[in-house]
């Protein structure tokens, strides 16, 4: 603990600034990741025949591909993930544009969650490191929200560790949001759990104009991870959002023990909702979880659900989200030609990240435009 | 403040656990969880740009 000090000593100093570090990456699961599933042998002209039905469909027809498609391509050997990435790269590029959307988050009331959700460091009901702390207060939000515009984005989400928004948080938020679009230009949106209608209602009167809320697994799959609120829940949360004119922002995470078949069942699911946001996260297994003692994907299998995810979601922003430096490491540059349009920047809810300036380091060096709010940089 | 016999151990910021070097606890993309000096939990903020670890004993806490 040599290099450990204090300043401001003072308890309950609250003019502390936050403390800026820089991240060194080591390489801490090589060689300890998520075994994979056997996938049949495929000769190589059933294999191009796959992609090339695929390629129609989503660059001549313009249609979405089916489950089953989308099943066939799952199946494809190791050797073809190069061949998935580069039809979702141009998929992404017809669909989407060259740009990529950059995105800060903050958790602005950390800890203390009734919910059970396996993988969350932050439920009340899971001894894990992460202290329960209350909402921050407004300066340390507009603070935040400042540094995310520091770095380049054009988004901001205000991120709550609820089952759902009491009134109290829901006139906090409300405050909120329009006082960071005003000092910071952002745009602002939310996550703050399930939703009744009135609520929906007045956060998309309120300015927020994209609201978070994760399906993270396929309706199969996501009993065997969460057991206090159901996936129906959370899919009426979603459809609530849409009704109410926001855009819907509907992640998924990778890696908790579902199967390929669960992965294409959730993107089905997934087009069904047909939200504007996709964040993608990798399971980055948080001590004391349920979870905790689970290994990462494997960078490679991670490239091949990426690309997957385009290939389903051709129009959606599909956003680098939690996990990826521990999961694709050097092979990030690589999710952003296999069909990733966006990325949160800098640090995440609860865990680090790499610095902003290394983000943005890799996309000028693929010469991807970053998104502004009105234009491109 | 604590006294100097407890700020002379040192914790594992990852665990709490009492050692500076406590295995497995190497995760280079987490904050500072427990003080090194007392092993209480810290109040933690992450911002997109950095974090604030605050002990409620020691107050805010640096790594550089």
């Amino acid at each position: 603990m040599s290099r450990a000090n204090y300043r401001n000593g003072m308890p309950g100093d609250t003019t502390a600034t936050p403390i800026r570090t820089t991240v060194t990456l080591s390489a801490p699961n090589r060689g300890r990741t998520r075994p994979e599933p056997e996938r049949p042998a495929i000769e190589s002209g059933d294999a191009r025949r796959r992609l090339r039905a695929a390629e129609m469909a989503l660059l001549d027809e313009h249609r979405l591909l089916t489950g089953e498609e989308l099943a066939g391509l799952a199946e494809l050997p190791d050797q073809w993930v190069t061949s998935l990435a580069a039809l979702a790269h141009q998929v992404r590029l017809d669909w989407c544009g060259p740009e990529v959307e950059v995105e800060g988050i903050l958790s602005a009331k950390t800890g203390g969650c009734p919910e059970d959700c396996h993988f969350c460091s932050q439920s009340s009901r899971f001894d894990t490191p992460v202290k329960a702390t209350p909402f921050l207060d407004a300066d340390e939000v507009l603070q935040a929200a400042e540094e995310t515009r520091a770095a380049g984005a054009s988004e901001f989400c205000i991120v709550l560790a609820v089952r759902g928004p009491d009134e109290r948080t829901m006139q906090r938020i409300l405050e909120l949001v329009p006082m960071v679009q005003e000092k910071t230009g952002l745009n602002v949106a939310v996550s703050a759990g399930l939703l009744t209608d009135d609520q929906a209602r007045r956060f998309a009167a309120g300015g927020v104009h994209r609201y978070n809320h994760n399906l993270e697994t396929s309706r199969s799959f996501f009993p065997n991870v969460v057991t206090t609120h159901t996936w129906e829940e959370r899919q009426d949360t979603c459809r609530l959002v849409r009704d109410h004119g926001m855009e819907l922002c509907c992640g998924a995470l990778i890696g908790m023990g579902e199967s390929d078949e669960q992965r294409i069942e959730l993107l089905v699911q997934l087009q069904e909702l047909d939200p504007t946001e996709v964040p993608l996260n990798f399971l980055n297994p948080r001590p004391g979880t349920p979870l905790g003692d689970g290994q990462p994907v494997a960078a490679w299998e991670a490239i091949r659900w990426i690309a997957l995810f385009r290939l389903g979601l051709p129009g959606v922003i599909l956003r680098y989200a939690g996990g990826r430096e521990v999961t694709l490491r050097e092979l990030q540059s690589m999710g952003m030609t296999s069909g990733i349009n966006a990325l949160i920047v800098g640090n995440y809810l609860t865990t680090l990240g790499r610095s902003a300036d290394e983000d943005l380091q890799m996309l000028s060096d693929l010469r991807m435009p970053v998104g502004a709010i009105t234009g491109v940089l | 403040m604590t006294g100097e016999s407890t700020a002379k151990v040192a914790f594992c910021t990852g665990c709490g656990s009492m050692s500076a070097s406590c295995p497995g606890c190497g995760r280079t993309l987490d904050p500072p969880r427990f003080c090194p000096t007392c092993g209480r939990r810290l109040t933690v903020a992450v911002t997109p740009g950095g974090y604030r670890a605050r002990c409620r004993e020691h107050g805010d806490l640096a790594l550089d």
